[in-house]
Parts: C-alpha cells; structure tokens; sequence
C-alpha cells in the first residue's frame, strides 16, 4: 500500500475566462499552498472559487475556447499534467457517480488508472472504510440516500490516493443528516495525516475545525484575505457574512412580525394523498392541512418524506389519488367543493404561485424581463401593466441590471430571486415554495426571508417545505412535520 | 429502455452465470435462422428451444411473461394483420369483406410470420433479461474489445436514464404552475411540448456534461489502457453455449430443408 505524498499547491498569477465570456472569471491570482495544510477558500458568489478548483484538477482545457493566464502548479508540474495528484468533489453526488454499485463505482478509478485487479478491491474496502461507508460492496447507488452518495463520491475519489484533494461545496445539495454524513468523512479524513486539502463551502461554522487556514477571494481576482480561520474572520466577518457566507457568529436578522388576525382560508386539504404511478406505495398519505391568508406554514421532515407531494398537492398541480384539495373563500367565494387541480393553468397562476426547487425547470423564455411579463400577460393583462409589473418586481428583487439577460446565465442566487419574482408577478393569494433556500449563499436567504415576511405581513398566505430548520423557524407561524408520507402538526 | 433492465434472476442459474458475449452470441445465432427463412418448422422448433431454455435462466415464468407480452402483442398482432387482410390473394379466401379476406393459405402465412417474430424477439429478450448491464459493459471490453470510452460511456449514459424521466414530469408540472397549458388548442400542444423537450433535452445534456467531467477527473479516457475489476472470461460453458445456439439454429433449419418446407426469405 502506497502512503500518500501531500502536493504542494503554486498559483501564479493565475486567470481564467469562459469561452464567450467578456469578464474574466479570475485573474492576478497568486496563492502558495505548503503540502498538507487544509484551506477552506471563501468569497462571494462569482468569485471564482469553482473555477480555481477546476484548474487545479486540470480540467480547463483551452481548446473549450476558454482563455489562461498565468500559471497553476502541483508539485511544480503543470496542473494539466497532473491530474493523477489531484482529485475532486462536486456538488452534485447523482453526476458524479458512474456504476450501478457501490463497490464498482469506487473501483472505476483504479481501472482507469490500470492498477491490477489483485489491488483493485482491497483499496476499495479500504477507502469504504475510510469515510464510513455502511453498507456493502453490491449496495446500488441508486438506493443511497445524497449524503450517502456523496460519501461514496469522495470514497472513489480518495481511492486514487491524490496528494491535493479538492472538495467543491460537497454539502451544498445535500439534507442536514446528508451534510453531516460528509463531513464526518471529510474530518475522518482529515484526522490522518495526508493530502494537502482545498474546501469551498458556504455553511462554514461545522468545517471550521476541519480546516487550518482560510483564504478570501475577492471578486475577479485577487486575495482579500488570508490567515488563519480565526484572524480572517476577526478581521473580515462582517464583510463576509454581507458577502453571502455564513460566518461563525453572524446571526441572522429576526423579521419583525407585523400584527394580524386569522383570517380567510385560502386553500383546504382533505385527507389529501398522492401515488405516484406504478409506485407501490403512497408518497402522501392522507394530509389535512388549511391555508390562510397572512400566515406562513413551514412543511418540514426529511428528504423523501412527502414534502415535494404535499407542496405539488397544496399548489393545485397534482391531481390527490384520494382526498381533495380545494380552494377557499379567500381564493374563490361561493365555489365550494371544486377541486384546485383541475382549474386550467393561467387561473391557477393568477391564484396560487408555485416556486419549484429547481429555478431553471420554470423559466420559460430567454429574457429575464420576458420571464417577468409572461405571467400577466397569461392573465390577460395589457402589455404596459405587464412592463410596469416586471419594472417593479426587477427592483424589488435586485435584479435591475439584469432585464436583457438570459435567465439561464444568472448566478444560483439570481436565479432563485428570479424564480420567486416571476410568480409574484401575477399577484397569487398564496405563494408555495419547495426547497426555497437549497444551495443559496447567506445574503440571498436573508433576502428571501425578508421578503417571504413582508408576503406574509401582506396578507399572502405562504408555505414554505424545507429541510432548512432556522429558515423554518425565522419565518413560519405555524409548523407541519411530514415523515414517512404522515402529517402530523408542530 | 425498459427491457435493458435485468429481471434479477437466480444468480446461480446456467444462463445467469454464462458471459453475457457468449449470451449475444447464441442470441445472435438463434435470431439468424428464422432471420433468413420464412417458414413455420424452423421458428416452430426454435421457439421451442428458446421456451426450453427458460429452465436455465433462473428466471421466474411469471416476471418473464410480463416483460415479453408487449412482443407477443406485436407478433400476434402482425400475424393476424397478414393472416387476415393477405397482400396477395393466394387461394380461396374463407369469407371476403372488403379487404378482409382470409384463405387457408394466408392464415398460415399469418402464423408463420407471429411465430418468427416471437422466435426472434424472444432470444433477445432472454439474452438481455438475464444479463447484468455492468457485466455486460465489462464483457463487450474484455472479450469483444470495444473501446471502454463506448462500453463504459454507454452504461453511464444509461444510469442517467431514470433523473431525465423525473425532469420531464417536473417541468410538465412546472409549466402548468407558471400558467401555461395547452387547454383544448392542438397548435399551442404542440408548441408547448416542443418546448419542455428541448429543456429536457438542455437539462439532460447539462447533466451528461457534469457527469463527463466527474469521470474525466477520476483518469476515464485518460490513456487507453485500463485494467478491469471484474474479470469476464469465456469458459468452457459459454462455448458450449454458443455451440448449442448454433446447433439448435442449425439443426431447425436442416429438419425444415430436409421436410421441404424450408423457404429462403428472399426466395
């Protein structure tokens, strides 16, 4: 068994631009990093963080169009040249995993790298062992859970034995039992001596012991700050956390809760469940739930609970296989009894505004401005009413400079707001959102906490299901635990 | 994509255990025979073997019989059609209603072409329904040498599968909450559809790119060698298998020669 050789990490003034970009994504960098020191890089969103990490994996390839300067070394050879030291972990455990078994997944490394099959699965037993992994060699990756899959991604990783292992955000798709899944690998890992270890990650306070160095990049280029985790955040935390990182004791801003009464149900749910065809069980079973008008409703529980089921059942999307889902006085007076989904789309969206976990599965044009007016245009508004709502709702939301753009184009945060912004356009009575905060920086949760409040003190009826317990607690009046397809009230 | 799926099957079975090349291989053999004649002995005797060799497969009749239907569907089907409804008038027909009529002749035509059918699509179905993807990636490496950036490509390509169908549904979803729907109007259908295919499809690639990156970084197609976890080898058995494939393919179509009914297809 070969040990492995920490790499020393030269990133000399270094830049990077996409192909069909004007912008450099990076550029000025200069970095030295010492065999096995493990740094956390921070910095705002669009600092370039995830296109560092892909450099030193060797993964930009010029002949993509894109554009270096500059130079990026790992143990003094070209990182192009050196991808066999370095390995990496993205964000997204279902893209990186590439067999149908466990132990199969983690041996498709060594195969690439020829090691003979005599070494072959006693190295993946090992690194199996390494970061916890509890079930066997002939576990199907499908059936793990993202935590798990995520810890089987840095197991086939680990394997290769790299001298620098780059972690890109690995918790950020990932449940709170997910995430603490990886990190309890990642700090097994770390407690042994070896490979020097570069972390980006959002939620810092849990990586922080995991971790002896910090370094902030600024916007574009160059180093803000760099030290260790306790004198960068001494020194640079407020400006951090503005800047959308989740700096170790930041609170969060508590909404203020405007006065309000109970009023007019907006939605009813009955016995409502759901089974997804040719599943052998409810994904929802039986769920009771009212809406009003000026509450906000945290539906909570774990991934695969029935969370997802409950908001499509709430929003009028889903048919329910049994029980019903209706509207109520506040939504349509004097129609008792009708079921919600089977009002034709633009009613629907002109009533109750669903928000899906995936920004990018609703957009629909190519323009953001387009984005914002189709809504009221749906509704049979005028073209001008249209423009001044998308006007409005661009400024609202931060996005002023961004009405030419391609939603497509925007950053995870701008997404997110653009997503929200385009149901608001159509003024519904209720708003439902899956997943709300999944993978945003700190600045874009605050904000749409801020502005979910301000919904909510409007009158707004609002659901929010999330695994993002503070977010939960900051925002909902009233809390619903969903757990095995069960609802039971908080 | 569905009948790629294994059924599972008792891994100790003969069939199970057999490299799934040598499986092709005497799939291949099998599917020739009735491929190249047109007549009722050969797919008769050789849907007789292949029906002879569930026994071997560790398969369970009743998983079996619900994968194959649709293709018993299809062959009964197409039987009829040309049973019932002859291009040609070849004899007397039976009764005669418009285009319908069917003569003794035709209708052994029609039976002749369902049980050809079903002779080939079963062999396929057997071959694949007891055969792991993995093992057959490994095997289309290792015995057949195809390039493990196809063998190894593919079987990824494959596992993907499933997250584009959940996409699809969700964006159909997703449209309806932003208040597009097609209502009663066959063009704005149509348009709408078009549209939530090419984010599929947009999706679908963007996720093919991320996973290529992932492996690209983990050494594939690095250099073209590559070693193999799971060694695939062709044992005596799997000869003995293609061997029995081709003696049963060939032994049905002499019998049929020698009886005189054998019909080349182009004939």
């Amino acid at each position: 068994m070969g040990e492995i050789r920490p790499a020393a990490v030269e990133v000399i003034n270094w830049g990077w631009r996409h192909a069909g970009r004007r912008d450099w994504a990076l550029r000025n960098l200069e970095l030295r990093i010492r065999p096995g020191e493990r740094v956390l890089l921070l910095g705002p969103s669009g600092a370039g963080k995830s296109t560092l990490l892909a450099g030193l994996a060797g993964l930009l390839d010029t002949a993509g169009g894109g554009e270096a300067e500059g130079d990026l070394r790992i143990d003094r050879i070209d990182a192009r040249r050196a991808r066999e030291r370095v390995g990496i972990v993205f964000q997204d455990p279902e893209t990186q995993l590439v067999m149908a078994r466990a132990g199969d997944d983690v041996a498709f490394g060594l195969e690439n790298r020829s090691v003979p099959v005599e070494s072959i699965w006693p190295r993946v037993d090992r690194a199996l062992a390494d970061v916890g992994f509890r079930y066997g060699r002939d576990r199907p990756t499908a059936a793990l859970s993202g935590g798990e899959q995520q810890r089987l991604a840095l197991a086939g990783v680990i394997v290769l034995r790299p001298g620098l292992l780059l972690l890109d955000e690995p918790t950020a798709n990932l449940d709170p039992d997910g995430a603490r899944l990886v990190r309890a690998a990642i700090a097994r890992l770390a407690a042994g001596a070896g490979a020097t270890m570069l972390l980006v990650e959002h939620r810092i306070e849990e990586t922080l012991d995991l971790v002896d160095r910090a370094i902030v990049l600024a916007p574009g280029g160059g180093v803000v700050a760099d030290g260790t985790p306790a004198d960068v955040f001494a020194a640079h935390g407020d400006r951090l956390a503005a800047a959308g990182v989740w700096v170790p004791g930041h609170p969060i801003p508590a909404p203020k809760r405007a006065s309000h009464a109970a009023s007019e149900v907006l939605i009813e749910a009955r016995q409502a469940g759901f089974c997804y065809p040719g599943a052998d069980r409810f994904a929802l079973a039986g769920a009771d739930l009212d809406l009003r008008a000026g509450e906000a409703l945290a539906v909570v529980g774990p991934n695969g609970s029935g969370k997802s089921t409950l908001a499509l059942l709430v929003g009028g999307l889903l048919r329910p296989s049994v029980g019903s889902v209706t509207p109520g006085a506040g939504i349509a007076p004097g129609r008792d009894g009708v079921s919600l989904w089977t009002w034709e789309a633009r009613r629907l969206a002109g009533a109750i505004g669903s928000v899906f976990q995936d920004p990018e599965h609703q957009f629909l044009t190519g323009r953001v401005r387009d984005e914002l007016e189709l809504g009221p245009r749906r509704l049979g508004l005028g073209k001008v009413e249209a423009a001044r709502r998308s006007t409005e709702l661009l400024e609202r939301l931060h996005l002023g400079h961004l009405g030419e753009a391609n939603p497509y184009t925007l950053s995870g945060g701008e997404k997110r707001r653009l997503s929200v912004a385009s149901v608001l356009a159509t003024a519904p009575a209720a708003l439902i959102l899956d997943e709300p905060t999944f993978g945003q920086d700190r600045r874009t949760w605050v904000e749409l906490l801020t502005l979910l409040a301000g919904l909510r003190d409007d009158g707004r009826g609002v659901v929010v299901a999330t695994h993002d317990l503070p977010f939960a607690a900051a925002l909902a009046d009233r809390t619903v635990i969903v757990d095995d397809a069960r609802v039971t009230a908080a | 994509m569905r009948l790629l799926v294994p059924l599972v099957p008792d891994p100790g079975a003969i069939l199970a255990r057999a490299n799934p090349v040598a499986k092709l291989g005497a799939a291949a053999a099998l599917m020739l025979a009735p491929l190249l004649a047109v007549d009722l002995v050969t797919a008769t005797l050789l849907l007789a073997g292949e029906l002879a060799a569930v026994r071997f497969s560790g398969l369970r009749a009743a998983a079996l019989a619900r994968r194959a239907w649709p293709l018993v569907l299809v062959a009964v089907g197409i039987g009829l059609a040309n049973g019932l409804f002859p291009a040609q008038s070849g004899g007397s027909p039976l009764v005669a209603i418009g285009p319908l009529r069917p003569s003794g002749e035709s209708l052994w035509v029609g039976v002749g072409l369902g049980l050809r059918l079903m002779a080939i699509s079963f062999a396929g179905v057997l071959a694949l329904a007891t055969t792991d993807p993995t093992d057959l990636a490994d095997a289309l490496g290792q015995q057949l040498g195809l390039s493990p950036r196809f063998a190894i490509g593919t079987l990824a390509a494959v596992r993907l599968a499933p997250l584009v169908a959940v996409e699809w549904q969700t964006l159909g979803l997703a449209r309806r909450a932003r208040g597009v729907d097609a209502g009663r109007n066959p063009v704005a259908a149509v348009r709408l559809f078009g549209g939530r295919l090419l984010a599929m499809l947009v999706g679908a690639i963007r996720r093919g790119t991320r996973l290529a990156t992932a492996m690209e970084a983990r050494g594939f197609g690095a250099t073209p060698s590559r070693s193999w976890a799971r060694p695939q080898r062709m044992r005596g058995a799997d000869w003995g298998l293609i061997a029995g494939a081709v003696l049963l393919a060939a032994g049905a179509s002499g019998l049929s020669l020698a009886l005189g009914s054998w019909r080349f297809v182009f004939g």
